[in-house]
């Protein structure tokens, strides 16, 4: 469509973020919609159902202070589209990629829709290469690889910002193809203070100028929520795929997202599924969890670190258990953990990376990584359990090996999961060796006897 | 062709008037851009149909054209080693991304072409016409469609032909005739015809001890694995789709990951087929249809899958249809319904739920093909239940259909306990007909060891119970007993990695040697116990270690190596009870 359409006085009504229109012209079902106002910036909407009279548009800002008489609302004729360009790097933008830092727009060389397209899964390139990142428990037991989708289950005030900054200082490929990197940050719905740090933290560390911002703070509208990780993908997308790089996307916190959702589709009228959430929340969250990947023959590749907090801290409300189901594994923080003064309070038994056996091993990382990271899994577990016995009959109602395990739960707190900077792979396996040394060769049934004699019974000096 | 034109939509729901009749379920063409859809309801002038793709752009006033016949797919024999998308339109022509409105184009492939008739033959619907030998797949029968019949009138020589090149044609006994293909098309939503159900015989064999020993599957079964995120689902559904003993793996990927589907695919052409030594992907076909692909489409996926299935099972062979998720299904059912406005029942999802996962089940079956061959088509289905609640409907309706239940267990797969199957909340209503089976293999007493680790088990969950209260010490030592032996059932037997290129495939003689060791160990202990000896003495025998390993340190071909393991067993505990004899004395 070369011009723009547009319609002057024909609203009849609103209701909620619904705007019905006169069909004066003639539009196509999900095409944007700009709805001018007099004064003050526009509001962005699209067309969400369409008869022969009637337009109704979904407004995706609020609607407050909208009159019927003077509203003029310009038709796009497509979809909400987001002009990219290399200049996006090191820039802040709102929630609906308008430049806020003050500088000048960035040029744009790309257009994309934002909703992006599904990428053909059979044009998917497996992803395989480790990422480190420096957190003994993500690299040893959960690893991240590239083009994975792996998201922080955190609840309120627990230290997932920091991990998430962390992961975006430290996080290095191993090997010599490191190619380029850049960070995408959407900060959906979150205080001032939580986009303030992060900005600052990239800052410090001199890696501004790779990262782009998209920041839809608590303030902005609600409905503006559903666009800002759309807008985020779109220009993550383009610099992975078309200017090649390796990108991180940091989306937090999803769980305002769903919240906007749930805002939404109950003005719609829509049947309320679980907890009030509408029943496609799982389809609508797998539109944006399944951008992450890599694609044959084309070097860049995408990955996702969004961050949730989980309602009442509760691992089987909607929010979480629809994005464990999308999304390929999850790193779970804990509350008991992080009074207990364990930085970073990663609850490993839940915590899982379902590409770390794509990533890990032979010609990966090191090939005992698999079987430590299975008998650390294995004997932790078994410390838990033996943790309810005690909390019971007591440590001395315990039989000798149980004692043993209790200790090594402990000691797997203490000094695996407990860090106070980066440590190499290499560093994480060696602690971790050393924590299984003090069990019983018998117990060890993960490990074969090799890596038994390699590393339990000869104590390197 | 029909016509009408949109005056409504929403979504991927649309209605559109019409003075032409249209039919439930008809096929629709959409647009000019030709988008797929369904009729899914005719009120007086009015179709309410459902898009199967993005719906972006569509107006009031656009056009839609009635196909007049039912939502179909082509199959034909360059099924097998493709990946397909939920309408089963090959996805590897495609590009980087999924476009809407890409029809099916006619391939230029040719396939060797062999016939087995001759002119005058007379051949009724589901027979045989001649076979194609792809160099890259299996052997495959070309079938005559199900709606056809006669006397052949002409028939190609062997050769070279496209998939849809008319090679027979037939004289029906009313005289007109029907030219046929290799391929051709068959709706969906209509099982294909059989003649005859057989009753079950003999195991889906998967190479998986907690599947075969305790609770298998019988060939021509259904099975349903449900479980929350993180227990191994779809591990435990690609492991199947590579060790299971099938002649055809159907895999749908229903509302699923798209990185999943890239690693079968990147996976399944390296791995080998233990049988056959060809690449596993050769007798694979991918349905996928990610959970970001349109969900009217993922709706379809499910019949899709079936329906390929049942074409290979038409050709007398054995095939299994891994279905990864079928909760994904039902939700959809449940978007599309929630769309129609109608009526919810029970967590939102329609009253006729129920019935549609009755249908889906009910197509698998040990047959007698049309043929007159024998094939089987397995159903094995995932279930993802929200919270892993087991009492949500999608779970509980699909209990009612299914003979095998396969619950995986959050707490054993967080301690990487794989394949995180709960032995007991499982179970399997197949037990009984494979007796036969184990017993050819030579392990009679199959039934009553099954019942004896079973029974071991569930002694085992009672006294844990009690362990918390009292402590293990304090639990008298033919209980400690018990727990030691359920101990090693879960660790030596039930715990098998998928990842270990030793134990990923257990076959039937080793998975009795194994049980047969476990169950003289629980003998020996249980006998060594009353000398008295401590069961924390046997615990601290070194054999223990080599049995909870005994999985991953021998393989297939070392089977010598489970006598060594039996000797040194039997000679530790004597030595054992020896010297506590000599303690006492």
């Amino acid at each position: 469509m070369l011009a723009d359409t547009y319609a002057l006085g024909a609203a009849t009504g609103v209701e909620g973020p619904l705007l019905f229109l006169k069909r004066t012209v003639n539009v196509g079902l999900n095409e944007a919609v700009e709805i001018e106002e007099t004064e003050g910036p526009s509001r962005l909407g699209y067309v969400a159902a369409l008869d022969h009279d009637v337009i109704t548009v979904e407004v995706m800002d609020s609607t407050r202070g909208m009159s019927l008489a003077d509203t003029r609302v310009r038709f796009h004729g497509e979809r909400l589209q987001f002009s990219v360009g290399p200049d996006i790097l090191g820039r802040v933008f709102d929630g609906v990629g308008r430049v806020i830092d003050g500088g000048p727009p960035v040029s744009a060389t790309e257009t994309f829709n934002i909703d992006g397209l599904a990428i053909n899964p059979a044009m998917r390139a497996s992803p395989t290469d480790f990422i480190e990142t420096g957190i003994s428990t993500i690299d040893i037991m959960n690893s991240l690889v590239r083009g994975q989708k792996l998201p922080i289950f955190s609840g309120s005030g627990l230290p997932h910002d920091e991990l998430a900054i962390q992961i975006a200082r430290q996080s290095r490929l191993r090997g010599s193809d490191v190619g380029e990197f850049a960070i995408v940050f959407a900060a959906i719905g979150v205080p001032f203070d939580t986009a303030e740090r992060f900005r600052h933290a990239m800052e410090s560390s001199g890696a501004l100028e790779h990262t782009a911002l998209f920041l839809n703070l608590a303030s902005d509208s609600s409905t503006q929520r559903l666009l800002t990780p759309r807008y985020a993908l779109t220009a993550a997308e383009y610099l992975a795929f078309v200017e090649g790089r390796h990108v991180l996307v940091i989306m937090t916190d999803m769980t305002n997202y769903c919240e906007a959702l749930r805002e939404v589709a109950a003005s719609h009228g829509v049947v309320p599924s679980r907890k009030g959430f509408p029943g496609y929340m799982y389809s609508d969250l797998a539109t944006i969890y399944e951008r992450a990947g890599s694609i044959k023959g084309v070097p860049g590749s995408l990955t996702q670190l969004p961050i949730l907090t989980m309602p009442s801290d509760d691992i089987t409300h909607p929010i979480p258990d629809l994005t464990g189901y999308i999304t390929e594994g999850q790193i779970v923080l804990d509350r008991i953990l992080d009074r207990a003064d364990i930085y970073p309070p990663v609850k490993v038994l839940p915590s899982l990376s379902r590409l770390m056996k794509d990533g890990t091993g032979e010609n990966f990382t090191h090939p005992d990584h698999p079987a430590l990271a299975n008998q650390l899994y294995a004997a932790y577990a078994r410390a838990v359990h033996v943790r309810v016995l005690a909390s019971v009959v007591g440590r001395e109602g315990l039989a000798g090996i149980d004692q043993l395990f209790l200790d090594f739960g402990d000691n797997f707190e203490q000094q695996l999961v407990h860090q106070k900077s980066a440590r190499t792979l290499e560093q994480s396996m060696e602690a971790g060796w050393e924590l299984l040394r003090v069990l019983p060769v018998s117990e060890l049934t993960r490990l074969d006897d090799e890596q038994i004699k390699q590393y339990i019974s000869a104590k390197p000096e | 062709m029909t016509h009408a034109t949109i005056n409504w939509i929403s979504e991927s729901v649309l209605r559109a008037s019409t003075h032409r009749p249209f039919r439930v379920n008809e096929t629709a063409l959409v647009g000019h851009q030709q988008l797929l859809g369904e009729v899914i309801r005719i009120k007086g002038d009015e179709v309410i149909i459902q898009v199967y793709e993005d719906t972006t752009g569509l107006r009031p006033g656009d056009p839609v054209s009635g196909t007049g016949s039912e939502l179909s797919v082509h199959l034909g024999p360059g099924l097998l080693g493709n990946i397909f998308d939920g309408l089963l339109r090959p996805l590897a022509s495609q590009g980087v991304h999924v476009e809407p409105g890409a029809g099916r184009q006619p391939s230029a492939k040719t396939y060797p072409f062999k016939p087995s008739v001759v002119v005058g033959t007379r051949l009724t619907s589901g027979t045989v016409f001649g076979t194609v030998h792809r160099p890259d797949a299996l052997a495959q029968h070309c079938l005559v469609p199900p709606d056809c019949e006669g006397e052949v009138v002409e028939i190609s020589p062997a050769g070279e032909y496209t998939e849809d090149h008319p090679i027979c044609t037939l004289r029906r006994p009313t005289g007109e005739t029907c030219a046929i293909a290799m391929a051709h098309y068959w709706p969906v939503r209509q099982p294909r015809p059989i003649a005859e159900h057989l009753p079950t015989e003999g195991p889906l064999f998967t190479g998986q001890r907690i599947l075969d020993s305790i609770f298998p599957l019988a060939c021509g079964g259904r099975a349903a694995m449900p479980g929350g995120f993180g227990t191994g689902k779809t591990v435990l559904q690609e492991t199947l789709a590579k060790w299971c003993d099938a002649d055809v793996i159907v895999y749908v990927g229903c509302g699923e990951r798209g990185n999943e589907m890239a690693g079968v695919l990147h996976e399944f052409p390296a791995l080998e087929d233990t049988r056959r030594g060809r690449p596993l992907m050769e007798r694979t076909v991918i349905i996928a249809n990610t959970s970001n692909m349109p969900v009217a489409a993922r709706e379809a996926s499910i019949y899709t899958a079936v329906t390929v299935a049942e074409y290979f099972r038409d050709q007398g062979m054995r095939v299994a249809l891994m279905a990864d998720s079928t909760s994904r299904w039902a939700e959809a059912l449940r978007e599309i319904s929630g769309r129609l406005g109608e009526l919810p029942s029970e967590a939102g999802y329609p009253a006729y739920l129920s019935s549609r996962q009755a249908d889906f089940y009910e197509r698998a079956a040990h047959v007698r093909t049309l043929n007159g061959e024998v094939g089987s088509l397995s159903i094995i289905g995932a279930v993802s239940p929200p919270s892993a609640d087991f009492s949500e409907p999608v779970t509980t309706h699909t209990k009612r259909y299914v003979r095998c239940f396969w619950a995986l267990d959050a707490t054993r797969a967080q301690a990487r306990f794989y394949p995180a199957i709960h032995p007991l909340l499982s179970y399997s209503e197949d037990a009984d007909v494979l007796n036969t089976f184990w017993k050819e293999h030579g392990n009679p007493s199959w039934p009553a060891q099954r019942r004896r680790f079973l029974t071991l088990l569930e002694k085992q969950a009672r006294l844990e119970r009690m362990a918390r209260i009292v402590g293990k010490d304090a639990l008298p030592p033919s209980q400690q007993q018990v727990l030691l032996s359920a101990e090693l059932i879960n660790e030596a037997f039930l715990r098998q990695s998928a990842f270990s290129a030793k134990d990923r495939f257990c076959s039937a003689e080793r998975q009795i040697q194994m049980m047969n060791i476990i169950s003289q160990f629980i003998d020996l202990s249980e006998a060594a116990i009353e000398q008295p000896v401590s069961v924390e003495a046997i615990n601290q025998l070194p054999i223990m270690r080599r049995l909870r390993r005994m999985g991953e340190d021998i393989a297939e071909d070392e089977m010598k190596k489970f006598d060594q393991l039996r000797n040194d067993m039997l000679s530790e505990f004597t030595q054992l009870t020896r010297s506590a004899a000599t303690n006492a004395s």
